[in-house]
């Protein structure tokens, strides 16, 4: 099969239509069909996606079961993963079957909500694939659009002001993302992504109204791109749509906001920034590593106080992606590995967080930390669970989340030791966070009239939990599986990325001499 | 079979925890101890036979990341068999003791499952804990590290009904937290510097170390010394020195097992494991080493003086305990890391039975841990009281000195006795300077130690019941469960010392470590130890016998005499009571900044500043903006899809015309 990523990406748009054209009816066997329909789907999803795993082929640096198609006007329809993309397409197979299966409660506009997460599946995937500038581009912003339909038409009271900040943030990310790209098709006169990554985008300072521009066109571009990418992160100032969003969004579309969402502008700055435009990385990467400290240390201050539980996490998202922008970067090799492992391994930890917000939302309709207290007496499996997570959240050793917070700040001590030490005390906040909330909503004897009769963790539940958990500890013992398949990719990424630069360094060493 | 030992309480940690549904309470919690005594079997079975060579055993694959490559491994040499022997044992005895003392406890209520949890914690405590010690690079002891941290957090919060557990557990992770963060930036040095964190590496690049620098924040530091004093700043969170030390006192929450194996024997001694165990560094970090002096005699002094007010008799040994130690950080500080060592373990002995015997008397009072409430307690409870009699000789320090009677080389007294005294003896050797102030914090530290050991004793067992009749009338001894542990450990505490002194300090003992511990060539301090002038060999065995009569003093002859003193000096009472107020310096510090600046931030950076400007700009769209949505549910959505599509049409187009991307 050599259009296995092709068929990966649309199963869930086909199963999308098909609910949309066939299924009649809100009554409950149509809700419950059109459940079953989205897990069938989801999970066959999963499945395919494994034999792309399989077969990738992780000693081979570059991009593999490429597929090229002509599409609309000139552009190509091109898709191909490679080490650093192959496990974000399968973080997002693999959450999604428990993203529905976590929806299993609602009941308003179920056929709707099912096809939104469908499309929004295929976008996802494609985002993670996408070959051609364009392609990334279009499915890249569409799918804010069925993100903004979770939230405005299944969210909570204050819906609409959270999706409206949501869109002023992007929108002009997204204006001068299309403009950056317009610029890269006139200069390369392509817009295929494995061509753009060789080529070298021209660096030399320009003027522009009387301002010098260091690394001139590569700056503008990286900036263009930054302002999409950084707000998806988000990284601080522009995070402070994000816990509005959360509050909003049903569980499962918190879920996938901070499981998979979050994840493009990482993924952007290791597809574009670093390799396509070195020098201004290399001009600016100080610049980000201490946006990435302002976002761990400021927003774990900000977690520590907050009074809603979807909010503290996710502030405390923004400070594990802080590490994320540290990471890549100090671009260098630990630095790289362990951004992407932190990025993979937030996935599962996020999403189990807001899971786990969503169990007693569920149950008492208050994210309210003040509404809780001593839920261990009457949800011990529940208050386990959540456990894991918390600890998973603040990096326990024997957790994916240590190792990607360890290697991540490893490779950024080599790349400044004021980050790094700064950084590292986001290992102290995170604690007091964490231990905080978890303190305050499971431990303490249980008082409050309205839990004296809340129940434990269905099975359902639990086996929504199951994978998660397995993942987060399996990562934590054996980050093998892992840092085999990026590796290469990564090395690939980090050589070319220093080879342009002394390329360029040359460059201005002859330009000196002449 | 080091596997076995590893891996056995982890094993009962999973049977215990979530098999006890399936096996029954009974058998589940049965397992996790059989396991525990197989485990302290085999260790033993290792450390008798250990023939001096040091063994590497991969298990699995862990990070591997460009050059940073770690394993999951076992490293078995000298330092490694103390250890396992040390937390085997002791915690197979907890276990045991712990059918007794969690049995019917109070807090928990009829018909719940509080057993098989208690254990499934003790046994994955021992489990991260062997891992630690086991460890044969920094990233594992890391794991360890602070997976003990997490099993200790999980048992002092225990009791999680009772608001102050819960606080008391936060912080212990907390503020253990801080002393890791120094650990974990020595990790991230001692890589960039060596290009591994592997053991056998990081020993053989010390010389190299040493006559390095690294740039750290604006520094430019000699390597050995940054990396040795960052490590050793994640041992002092651990080993609860000063400045590092507020969680300790507070871990008392937990049930009093937990105390006496984590809290007491184990955990709290990785740090002083960690010096030994990087010594190949430490002994290259002379500037670093002078500091660990410092601080573990002041530790040393500090610690035992809060001890000499404390009420809580728990809390009375949690002092003891961070006072002894300093005692061990002041051995390694000058380069005696074999002191260190035997002082460790000897003290694993007594301090658990001292704490194994308090919560005897705290279960034959009903709960009571109030020494105030206690009295006339040692004919209720014999066996316990002599055991603790035995924990007071041992800590205190009584046996002949050595300058009289001998038996060969090995001097004659309790555990404590000889491997304290060849701790004082040794910071009397290293000279002048550091040396010589940790002597004589520690002779003092050593009278004091006396006086609060036996205001213990004399408080507990002696004078007249106080308190509530009742409690006292009840008063009875213990099981046997609980009962044995006790004697088991009162054995060791008489005799482990004299038995092990010529391996560990004596003249055997640079065969006995072997390669485990490195000396520097002119490191000659434990040779010294053995012949400094008699005054000051002689001088801890007076401060302990004045310490005694002391408290003989004021607690048997004049009872009235403490009030009197406490009112006469009671600026001096107060600070020590309030433990030189620590706490609320940290609180008013650390606490009330950091959640004011989290509150400020938010409302503030978030609220005004960062949406403040975005609305500002958005101030002429929101108002249109909103009566839009107002009208169409989700227009905005459309309006955002139409402002894309409008793009990417317009983008198609003119790329169309202007003949395609190839």
């Amino acid at each position: 099969m050599d259009n296995l990523l092709s068929i990966v990406t649309f199963i869930p748009l086909i199963a999308a239509v098909i609910l949309a054209l066939f299924l009649r009816g809100e009554d409950e066997a149509a809700q419950l069909a059109a459940k079953r329909v989205a897990l069938a789907t989801t999970v066959a999803t999963f499945l395919i996606s494994i034999v792309i795993y399989v077969q990738f082929d992780p000693s081979n640096p570059g991009f593999q079961m490429v597929e090229e198609h002509k599409w609309i006007g000139g552009f190509n329809y091109k898709l191909g993963v490679d080490g650093i993309s192959i496990l974000f397409v399968l973080l997002t197979t693999f959450l999604m079957p428990l993203v529905i299966g976590a929806s299993w409660n609602v009941n308003t506009r179920v056929k709707e909500y099912m096809i939104a997460f469908l499309v929004l599946e295929t976008l996802m995937i494609a985002v993670f694939s996408a070959l051609d500038l364009v392609l990334f581009y279009v499915v890249f912003e569409a799918g804010l659009i069925p993100m903004f339909l979770i939230i405005g038409i299944w969210g909570g009271k204050e819906r609409i002001y959270a999706s409206f900040k949501f869109f002023l943030y992007t929108l002009l990310g997204s204006v001068l993302m299309l403009v950056a790209i317009i610029a890269m098709y006139l200069e390369a006169g392509t817009t295929d992504i494995p061509t753009l990554l060789t080529h070298s985008f021209p660096s030399t300072t320009i003027t522009i109204l009387g301002w010098h521009i260091k690394g001139g066109m590569q700056t503008l571009l990286f900036l263009a791109f930054l302002a999409s990418f950084a707000v998806k992160l988000p990284m601080w100032p522009v995070h402070t749509w994000l816990p509005d969003a959360h509050v909003q969004a049903p569980t499962a579309g918190s879920v996938v906001l901070a499981a998979i969402l979050l994840k493009m502008g990482g993924y952007g700055f290791l597809r574009f920034s670093l390799p396509m435009f070195p020098d201004a990385s290399a001009l600016l990467a100080p610049f980000m590593m201490w946006l990435g400290v302002i976002a761990v240390i400021y927003t774990s201050l900000v977690a520590l106080m907050q009074e809603d539980m979807k909010k503290l996490i996710a502030y405390s998202s923004v400070a594990h992606m802080g590490l994320v922008t540290m990471g890549v970067f100090a671009a260098t090799r630990q630095g790289v590995d362990g951004a992407i492992f932190q990025m993979i391994s937030h996935g599962f930890i996020s999403g189990a967080l807001f899971l786990c917000v969503g169990v007693v939302y569920d149950r008492m309709h208050t994210r309210e930390i003040a509404a809780y207290g001593g839920l261990v007496n009457r949800m011990p499996a529940y208050a386990l669970i959540f456990m894991l997570f918390t600890l998973a959240n603040v990096g326990l050793p024997g957790t994916s989340g240590f190792v990607g917070e360890f290697v991540t700040l490893v490779g950024v001590f080599e790349a400044n030791s004021w980050v790094a030490f700064f950084a590292a005390t986001g290992m102290i906040l995170s604690a007091a966070y964490a231990l905080w909330l978890y303190r305050r909503v499971i431990f303490g004897a249980l008082i409050k009239e309205s839990l004296k009769t809340i129940t434990d963790m269905t099975a359902r539940e639990k086996w929504i939990f199951a994978p998660l958990v397995v993942m987060t500890i399996l990562l934590g013992v054996y980050p093998a599986l892992v840092f085999d398949i990026i590796g290469p990719s990564v090395e690939a990424l980090l050589e070319g990325y220093k080879t342009a630069l002394a390329g360029t360094a040359q460059a201005a060493l002859q330009l000196a001499i002449n | 079979m080091e596997t076995i030992i590893l891996f056995a309480p982890l094993l009962g940690a999973i049977i215990s925890g979530f098999g006890y549904k399936l096996v029954g309470e009974r058998l589940a919690i049965t397992t996790a101890t059989a396991l525990l005594f197989l485990a302290a079997a085999l260790s033993w079975v290792v450390f008798l036979g250990f023939d001096g060579t040091t063994q590497q055993i991969p298990i699995m694959r862990w990070i591997e990341s460009g050059s940073l490559s770690t394993d999951w491994a076992i490293r078995l040499d000298r330092l490694t068999t103390i250890m396992l022997v040390v937390v085997t044992t002791v915690s197979s005895l907890v276990h045991l003791y712990s059918f007794g003392y969690m049995k019917d406890d109070p807090q928990f209520g009829e018909g719940e499952s509080y057993m098989p949890r208690f254990f499934a914690y003790l046994s994955f405590f021992t489990f991260a804990m062997l891992m630690l010690v086991t460890s044969d690079n920094l990233l594992q002891m890391y794991f360890g590290w602070e997976g003990v941290g997490v099993a200790s957090y999980l048992l002092i919060g225990f009791y999680y009904r009772k608001p102050s557990a819960g606080a008391a557990a936060m912080k212990a992770f907390i503020v253990n937290r801080v002393g890791d963060f120094g650990f974990a930036l020595g990790i991230f040095a001692t890589y960039y510097m060596v290009d591994s964190i592997n053991f056998s590496d990081v020993f053989a690049a010390g010389p190299k170390l040493a006559e390095s620098s690294i740039h750290f924040l604006w520094m430019d530091l000699n390597a050995a010394e940054a990396i040795a004093f960052l490590l050793f700043i994640g041992a002092m969170g651990k080993s609860a020195q000063l400045f590092l030390h507020t969680w300790l006192p507070d871990a008392m929450e937990g049930p009093t097992p937990v105390s006496a194996l984590i809290h007491a024997a184990t955990m709290v001694t990785a740090g002083v494991f960690l010096v030994s165990r990087m010594s190949p560094l430490f002994e290259h970090a002379p500037g670093t080493l002078a500091f660990v002096t410092v601080i573990g005699a002041v530790t040393a002094f500090v610690a035992a003086s809060i001890g000499l007010v404390q009420n809580d008799i728990k809390r009375v040994i949690a002092y003891s305990t961070m006072s002894q130690l300093g005692y061990m950080f002041a051995a390694a500080g000058v380069g005696v890391y074999q002191a260190a060592m035997f002082h460790l373990f000897t003290h694993a002995f007594f301090k658990a039975m001292l704490f194994l015997g308090a919560g005897s008397v705290i279960t034959a009072m009903h709960h009571e841990q109030d020494m105030r409430n206690y009295g006339a307690l040692r004919r209720k409870i014999p066996v316990t009281f002599w055991a603790m009699i035995i924990g007071t000789l041992a800590i205190t320090g009584v046996g002949i000195p050595a300058s009289l009677i001998k038996l060969g080389d090995t001097p004659i007294g309790f555990a404590g006795f000889v491997s304290k005294d060849s701790i004082i003896e040794s910071t009397f050797a290293a000279g002048a300077g550091v040396g010589h102030f940790a002597f004589v914090l520690l002779v003092l530290a050593a009278a004091m130690t006396a006086f609060y050991s036996w205001r213990l004793i004399f408080m507990t067992f002696y004078g007249t019941p106080k308190g509530d009749r009742h409690a006292h009338e009840h008063a009875h001894e213990s099981p046997m469960v609980m009962l044995i542990p006790l004697i088991v450990l009162a054995v060791g505490s008489v005799f482990a010392g004299m038995i092990w002194f010529g391996d560990f300090v004596g003249e055997k003992a640079h065969e006995f470590f072997g390669s485990a511990i490195f000396t520097g060539p002119e490191n000659e301090v434990l040779h010294l130890s053995h012949s400094i002038p008699e005054w000051a060999a002689l001088s801890p065995f007076v401060a302990m016998v004045v310490g005694f009569l002391l408290a003989w003093q004021f607690y048997i002859r004049k009872p009235q005499a403490p009030a009197v003193l406490a009112r006469h000096l009671a600026p001096l009472y107060q600070l020590l009571l309030n433990k030189y107020y620590f706490d609320e310096i940290y609180d008013f510090v650390f606490v009330r900044t950091a959640k004011w600046l989290g509150r400020f931030l938010w409302k503030k950076g978030d609220g005004a500043v960062i949406d403040g400007t975005i609305n500002g700009v958005a101030l002429g769209l929101v108002p249109r903006v909103t009566r839009f949505v107002q009208r169409i549910q989700s227009g905005y959505v459309y309006h955002y899809a139409l402002a894309t599509v409008v793009g990417v049409v317009a983008l198609v187009t003119w790329v169309s015309i202007s003949g395609g991307t190839h």
